[in-house]
């Protein structure tokens, strides 16, 4: 993998037998490039974690320093029936990447979901707009600082409320 | 059916000049070059539709010269969300040139659940009661791709026999999903005694899953380590039953629908795609077989024992609407084959891993060991650990790839259960599948892609 993709991607490592790599933020896309001229020609999912309140050691290569959130996309090559995974830091206070949606369009759906749940920014999306919630929600759900919010119910007293 | 014949000088209204006018005052946008470009650049040159999503004061805003007549020719219309041929409540923004529909965009949400934000409070052994409930249609699929990812979290493999019960189950599911798209395909398009017949058929196979989980749908039944029941014990007459039954029911379909004019004059050239086209937007499962690719999880990366049983991937040739038809009727028969090599192969042994972390204990050991009691209270109460890392599995849902990805921190609850919904990222394809076509054709399409709307929203 280290051959095929240089030394940007960390040291690449299987995680229970599928192949992940570990790009930089700044070279995601070129990266990903790479990825779809070596073959890997569908994008299948592409999703956020939020490692706010983690609390195992992060799994990671050495080089690559933990922060709050990861964007993993995952990949396949139907050619040669090969899978990989692209997994990269990004910092809470510029929650930004680069958008894949000029290399695989399916990440049209994808990304908006990513930044709908997570409120991470990908760069050049071409519509960034929120697809699960309503376009005037405030906050990101999936965030693991955004409580699980409860609706009163009719009919129970406010201090049965769980 | 002669109003929705096609008539040649409307769909020869080139996207370029329409959108041109269309969006002259609001942004200007490249032309997307005619000329013929590679699937993937083709899909990815198509204009952006967010100025579908405009606000009535904001399009009141941006104005229109009321006499120009140019202005009249084009149509916003919204369909959906409550739309009996949106199968749920997907809705549409659809700009009309006439019947022609040029740009259209999927709005989802409807039924958003926070169902993923849900599976972290949950524990693993409570988690297939969530997933199960997202692709409401073919339940069991949900509960074995998240089985598969927390085996693989946790290292451990179900035994023979419950990996067959799972391929078992899994492939009868696929029947009933593709009878319920036989159904409303058939409902959509205006075969309504179609309906009645996919449901009927469907019902027979919900009936056997009832005998044997419990419950119609949202079964439970696969988890991890195993399954949740062993199999009634004549359970082979049952399938044996339901083989007999269905399979010439679809030779009744045939008649009904495969070589009759009025049915191949709807679907046939209907919401055309190629698999360069398929590939970029992410489209697995029936969708992309039609193109012609032989995409199938079970054939490419065999999981369970598909390696062992014997059966035809069905692929499409022209990526239309009939294509897609054709495959799942005829992947029904295929499934049938498999289950008819399952009845024979099924082996006898345990239906579930003898892992006393993840199995609960039989009744009766709690009373005799004190063990059985600990790890019984343990398992219900905090419930199994899993080592901490992630996973990703996947499996040939019927409508495509539908795959489970899990963070651990090595709780017994997951840190992050996403789920990769095969309808959510065939969804994309709409826009591009109804560009061109007439109003009616957006609903063969719309039912072509057979969405489910609760692991659209999730």
């Amino acid at each position: 993998m280290t051959q095929r993709y240089g030394a940007a991607i960390g040291a690449a490592q299987p995680s229970h037998g599928q192949t992940v790599i570990h790009p930089e933020r700044s070279q995601w896309c070129d990266v990903a490039a790479q990825a779809r001229a070596d073959g890997f020609e569908q994008l299948l999912d592409l999703t956020a974690v939020d490692y706010l309140t983690f609390n195992a050691p992060r799994q990671l290569p050495e080089d690559i320093k933990p922060e709050r959130f990861e964007v993993v996309a995952a990949l396949i090559s139907r050619q040669r029936g090969e899978r990989l995974r692209m997994r990269t830091q990004v910092p809470a206070d510029d929650p930004t990447v680069d958008t894949l949606f000029d290399l695989w369009p399916s990440a049209e759906n994808l990304e908006r979901e990513a930044h709908d749940m997570f409120g991470i920014v990908f760069e050049g999306h071409p519509d960034a707009s929120r697809i699960l919630m309503p376009e005037d929600w405030i906050g990101h759900p999936l965030r693991k600082d955004y409580d699980i919010g409860r609706i009163p119910v009719q009919f129970k007293a406010a201090s049965n409320v769980r | 059916m002669t109003l929705i014949e096609k008539d040649d000088s409307a769909a020869s209204v080139t996207p370029a000049e329409t959108s041109a006018a269309s969006l002259s005052q609001s942004q200007s946008v490249p032309a997307p070059s005619l000329g013929p470009v590679a699937g993937a650049e083709r899909v990815s040159q198509r204009e952006p539709s967010a100025v579908l999503r405009m606000s009535e004061t904001e399009a009141a805003a941006i104005g229109g010269d009321l006499d120009d007549p140019e202005d009249d020719e084009l149509v916003l219309l919204n369909m959906g969300p409550s739309h009996p041929s949106t199968h749920g409540v997907l809705r549409l923004m659809l700009e009309l040139s006439g019947e022609t529909v040029l740009r259209s965009k999927p709005v989802i949400g409807y039924l958003h659940t926070g169902m993923e934000k849900t599976g972290e409070s949950l524990s693993y052994l409570q988690g297939g009661t969530n997933v199960t409930r997202m692709d409401y249609a073919s339940p069991l699929f949900n509960e074995l791709a998240f089985s598969l990812a927390t085996e693989r979290l946790l290292g451990i493999e179900a035994p023979e026999r419950a990996t067959w019960i799972r391929m078992l189950m899994c492939e009868l599911n696929r029947v009933s999903s593709h009878l319920l798209f036989m159904a409303t395909n058939g409902m959509d398009l205006g075969a309504v005694s179609m309906m009645i017949y996919g449901w009927r058929e469907r019902e027979e196979v919900l009936r056997f899953f009832e005998k044997v989980t419990g419950l119609r749908m949202n079964h439970n039944y696969i988890r991890p380590g195993g399954v949740a029941a062993d199999l009634p014990a004549d359970w082979r007459d049952d399938v044996a039953e339901l083989i007999k039954l269905i399979e010439p029911r679809l030779h009744e379909y045939d008649t009904l629908l495969t070589g009759q004019p009025i049915w191949r004059e709807r679907l046939q050239g209907v919401g055309v795609i190629n698999t360069a086209e398929a590939l970029a937007l992410g489209a697995t499962g029936p969708l992309l077989r039609s193109t012609g690719m032989a995409a199938d999880l079970r054939r490419d990366e065999p999981y369970l024992f598909y390696d062992q049983v014997d059966f035809d991937v069905i692929v499409g040739s022209y990526g239309d609407c009939y294509d897609r038809y054709a495959i799942r009727l005829n992947e029904i028969r295929e499934s049938l084959h498999i289950v008819s090599q399952i009845i024979e192969a099924m082996p006898s042994g345990d239906y579930r891993i003898q892992d006393k972390k993840v199995t609960p204990p039989p009744r009766a050991r709690i009373d005799a060991s004190m063990e059985a009691l600990i790890h019984h209270f343990k398992i219900f109460t905090e419930g199994f650990k899993a080592p901490p890392g992630e996973a990703y599995a996947a499996v040939e849902s019927p409508r495509g790839e539908l795959g489970v990805y899990l963070v651990s921190d090595g709780t017994s609850k997951p840190y992050r259960v996403h789920v990769r919904a095969p309808s959510f990222v065939n969804l994309q394809t709409l826009p591009h599948l109804m560009q061109g076509g007439l109003i009616a054709d957006g609903v063969a399409i719309i039912s072509s892609i057979d969405p489910i709307m609760g692991e659209v929203d999730r």
